[in-house]
């Protein structure tokens, strides 16, 4: 009777899971597997019709192009440094946002506009507030005696990268923030209020207690910024263009797609794209225990 | 002479009206520039045709970027989208959407296509296949401070070296003189097609060759070259400022027309904007073609010639046609030229009193399109945005200090070759 019942409730599980199996395969595995199908191809945009097998030849091709490693080491480099100051600008707010300050909820609300703007929208209007002649960032700098003529921001080989990455704080600090926050809420008080009552120093409680509690919400912050971060292509293609400094991977893919109309090339980019992103998921939910709950 | 002119004019015009009572009230889309001046003539042309052919036309903006647009054009065409029929063509496309675009010589007589310069024509065809009806000339241009040479004693330059001068030697002394602002060169340097079209400038006006040769072997790698990019990096950060890197066009000339430079490379748009009636520099600007490499050398100023095609796919061929011939007929490209100084493609309006009256400098111009530079869309076809976005990306790391222009053009030289190789033209 029981092995009849469990039956059934596998069945009406598998009723209940099919139409969102059925939306992942169309939206997901469909896009991915014809993705990979024209990786092994030499298509092309221009007669997309006729095409020949040319087997893991684009994978190698890629590889062998200076500006994929020069892409993938900017990917790389603004991943990290983008989402290291974020996760620590991102608790530092959240910390001061849990206190009860006047005017609390005016904060949190006003806090989230960069985050409501559209990239392309904020990356727009950066690119002219850091105008070397006409932009105001730079005539700030000079009214206050900082520097002497006006600096082309995205023009300097050193700085290029670090707007971008000083752009993608600005806009994404918010989702760290309230991520954090609602993670800092479901810390129970009793916990913090037994350990001030025993004595433990503001700093120990934190160490001790908050983060390994918060942990769970730095960790899926984390990985949903990384993901992100490893597949950016808005902001350095509004900021940065075509120019080796700022490219990502992902402007790597779709300059072989559209731009050179390589459908093979350009898939087989993608799909080394994916992989990345798929390893770099893999290995952080290992390294950050998301699979385990929180200590405590 | 005269008559045969005639009956030719009243052939096309009846060829024009049975066309347009034929095809009836049909909408006909179009893509114009999206720029604010060039936007308003087209669209304003693009009405009137509709007006008095009958039909409706639709008016598309282009994207801001001409490299964005291609993309599009090409989504569209290779969905065989009817959403597209006539559009307004960069010269370095056609070799690449030569399959998807009609074959004008079978719409538009010969005699019309006659009228056009030679050169605009050959640059439209691929395979004696007319794709792209030329509908103005364009090339790089040197605009000038007439004020400022005047009054610094200094001759237009003749080479790059002596433009280098004396835009050193009067930025020095504007600033002295109180402007701290000023700058001797402006042009576009931000990593994209128009750089292609300032550095191809430098290579060919110093023997340096035009990256790939008409034969179709990459011959960036030389002295010369190398030599006319290192000129160029020795102006960043000295008589241009750093931010030239991220230059384009519009942002150039937003340097030059608020005062702040000697000496600005650009189309010959430029002309007319630096003329408008609120412009800072009326009357102060000269123009002439652009330096060369070494004293008697070539100028050579990038063909930027544009064009106007049709979509195989288009669902209304006659009217598309219809609409084409109009654009780059002769009487809205003499009002184009009068109107915004954009260079006609019909050689009758380098004559025509009227024409010479608003546009002053067309006679040099002509003489500046005559020896302009073709970028090597023609032989490398369908891989020529690659070939030209390696050439972009190797000058500017040149240019913003992050390699020598020795490393870089044999680098360069390698790139090209794999893409040949790789089964490329």
């Amino acid at each position: 009777m029981s092995r009849v019942l469990a039956r059934r409730e596998r069945r009406a599980a598998w009723l209940f899971l099919a139409p969102a199996i059925v939306v992942l395969l169309l939206v997901a595995a469909w896009p991915l597997s014809k993705t990979f199908y024209l990786s092994l191809t030499d298509a092309n945009f221009g007669n997309p019709d006729q095409y020949g097998f040319v087997g893991l030849r684009n994978y190698a091709d890629v590889l062998d192009d200076r500006l994929w490693w020069k892409s993938l080491s900017n990917t790389l480099f603004f991943t990290v440094a983008s989402v290291g100051i974020e996760t620590v600008l991102g608790i530092a707010i959240a910390l001061l946002l849990n206190q009860a300050i006047p005017g609390r909820g005016m904060l949190r609300a006003s806090i989230l506009i960069p985050w409501a703007i559209p990239v392309v929208v904020s990356a727009k209007i950066w690119e002219w507030m850091l105008h070397d002649q006409f932009g105001v960032i730079n005539a700030v700098l000079i009214h206050l005696g900082v520097i002497e003529r006006g600096l082309a921001w995205m023009a300097e080989p050193g700085l290029a990268l670090w707007v971008i990455v000083f752009v993608d704080v600005w806009i994404t600090t918010p989702f760290m923030v309230l991520l954090i926050l609602a993670g800092l809420q479901m810390i129970s008080k009793e916990v913090l209020e037994a350990a001030y009552v025993d004595g433990v120093p503001a700093w120990r409680r934190f160490i001790s207690i908050t983060l390994p509690l918060l942990r769970p919400s730095i960790g899926v912050a984390v990985l949903f910024r990384t993901l992100d971060a490893l597949r950016m292509f808005d902001l350095s293609y509004v900021l940065g263009g075509n120019s080796q400094k700022t490219m990502t991977v992902s402007i790597y893919a779709r300059n072989q797609l559209v731009s050179f109309q390589q459908m093979g090339l350009g898939s087989a980019a993608s799909t080394w794209v994916f992989f990345l992103v798929a390893l770099a998921a893999i290995l952080l939910i290992g390294l950050l225990k998301l699979h385990k709950p929180a200590e405590g | 002479m005269i008559h045969s002119k005639f009956k030719t004019s009243l052939l096309c015009g009846s060829v024009a009206v049975a066309m347009a009572s034929a095809a009836g009230a049909d909408t006909v889309s179009l893509f114009c520039s999206a720029s604010g001046a060039e936007y308003q003539l087209c669209s304003d042309a693009a009405t009137a045709w509709a007006k008095d052919t009958g039909n409706e036309v639709k008016i598309n903006k282009m994207p801001a970027s001409w490299d964005e647009a291609l993309p599009l054009y090409q989504q569209l065409l290779s969905a065989k989208s009817p959403d597209i029929d006539v559009m307004l063509l960069d010269v370095v496309w056609v070799g690449m959407l030569k399959d998807q675009l009609l074959d004008l010589n079978t719409v538009v007589p010969a005699e019309e296509i006659a009228q056009h310069f030679a050169s605009t024509v050959a640059a439209g065809s691929v395979d004696g296949k007319l794709v792209g009806m030329p509908w103005y000339a364009d090339t790089g241009l040197m605009f000038y401070r007439k004020d400022l040479l005047e009054k610094y004693g200094k001759p237009v330059p003749k080479t790059w070296a002596e433009m280098t001068d004396t835009a050193k030697v009067i930025m020095e002394g504007e600033r002295a003189a109180g402007n701290p602002d000023m700058w001797g060169y402006v042009w576009q340097g931000k990593s994209y097609e128009g750089l292609s079209c300032d550095a191809i400038e430098w290579l060919a006006s110093s023997n340096g060759g035009t990256i790939v040769d008409a034969a179709g072997a990459v011959t960036v790698n030389n002295a010369d070259a190398i030599k006319a990019v290192d000129l160029a990096a020795s102006w960043v950060d000295t008589i241009s400022p750093k931010g030239v890197l991220d230059y384009d066009e519009e942002s150039s000339r937003g340097v030059f027309e608020t005062g702040n430079s000697v000496f600005h490379r650009n189309w010959s748009y430029v002309w007319g904007t630096s003329q408008g009636a609120d412009s800072k520099l009326k009357g102060l600007v000269g123009v002439t073609a652009l330096p060369s490499g070494s004293a008697g050398g070539p100028s050579a100023g990038c063909m930027g010639t544009a064009h106007m095609g049709v979509s195989k796919y288009s669902a209304h061929p006659e009217a598309a046609a219809s609409l084409l011939r109009f654009m780059t007929g002769l009487s809205e490209q003499k009002r184009r030229t009068i109107d915004a100084a954009y260079n006609p493609t019909i050689a009758t309006l380098y004559e025509d009193a009227e024409v010479l009256a608003a546009v002053p400098f067309l006679g040099d111009a002509r003489a500046a399109f005559d020896q302009a530079v073709s970028r090597p869309s023609s032989v490398t076809l369908g891989d020529y945005n690659q070939v030209s976005s390696a050439f972009y990306q190797a000058v500017h790391s040149v240019l913003a200090g992050e390699t020598t222009a020795t490393d870089a053009m044999s680098l360069l030289q390698a790139d090209l070759e794999k893409i040949k190789a790789r089964g490329g033209w």
